[in-house]
């Protein structure tokens, strides 16, 4: 989803974050490898690792890392 | 010993991984992860510096990849195979490019803590969502910011939800971790959910 600052729906959802139970920033980082090769295989990474989601939802830092993990290994697979 | 604490299923390349860092080779086990982490950390360096590389962007690549390789040795035992090595391996040096990134783009740029004119972004926020009940929320949001939050709360909301404070930068110049800031974030949030349902109004 792209970023509108001034978007008055996106500017309460960052306001009031996720409603569901989330993981810690700690938590999301020791579980951030396996959630992303989950992902990549296809899985049910969601229920792997539940709060995930929610948590990349709500915090912009852990969601940069989770996107630039899957990334780079998505990337050093097709090498 | 510490090899039985791994998963059954742990892929051969790994097992050597772990195996090579523990035995008297670790310093040759090392210096090959050092290149891997660096790889990744030049990766992810200038993807996020969008093209242009230079002596400082190197340097911070190879801060990323230093620190990485500290926090993996020093977390070796943490490592119970649920993933690859690499990509457990990896998940440090991403994370460390991407803190000294977002560091250095506001090394120049004033955190401001509870400026007196948070209110602004409500003033001026405009889209294509825009409705009355959308609006009548937000005001609710704002008035709840200012009554239920503690000062503490309201400033860590305000600067990285309004003012776009990274919440990396807002550690580092608070002495605080990710972690701890990001809790405080959290628990502002819960207060202002309580408070919008304490006033009556639905929120998804």
């Amino acid at each position: 989803m792209s970023e509108h600052p001034h978007d008055p729906g996106q500017l309460l959802g960052r306001l009031l974050g996720p409603a569901e139970d989330e993981l810690s920033c700690d938590a999301c980082f020791e579980a951030l490898d396996r959630y992303v090769e989950c992902e990549l295989a296809g899985g049910d990474a969601d229920g792997l690792v539940p709060g995930m989601a929610a948590h990349l939802q709500g915090c912009p830092a852990c969601r940069e890392d989770h996107e630039s993990l899957l990334a780079y290994v998505r990337s050093e697979e097709g090498r | 010993m510490v090899l039985l604490t791994l998963s059954p299923t742990l892929d051969a390349d790994s097992r050597s991984w772990v195996t090579r860092l523990r035995s008297p080779d670790r310093e040759a086990a090392a210096r090959d992860l050092h290149g891997l982490l660096l790889r990744a950390a030049r990766h992810e360096i200038g993807r996020r510096a969008r093209g242009g590389w230079d002596g400082d962007l190197d340097d911070l690549a190879r801060q990323s990849a230093d620190d990485a390789l500290v926090a993996i040795l020093r977390k070796l035992d943490d490592f119970r195979g649920d993933s690859r090595f690499t990509t457990w391996a990896y998940k440090f040096a991403l994370l460390e490019a991407g803190v000294k990134m977002r560091r250095r783009a506001w090394q120049r740029r004033e955190v401001t803590l509870d400026p007196e004119d948070w209110g602004r972004m409500f003033d001026t926020a405009r889209g294509p969502d825009e409705d009355a009940e959308l609006r009548e929320l937000l005001g609710a949001v704002r008035a709840a910011i200012a009554t239920a939050l503690t000062a503490h709360q309201r400033q860590v909301l305000v600067a990285i939800v309004l003012d776009g404070v990274p919440i990396d930068v807002l550690a580092e110049r608070t002495g605080r971790t990710r972690g701890a800031v990001y809790k405080t974030l959290h628990d502002a949030r819960r207060r202002l959910r309580a408070q919008l349902a304490a006033d009556g109004l639905v929120i998804g």
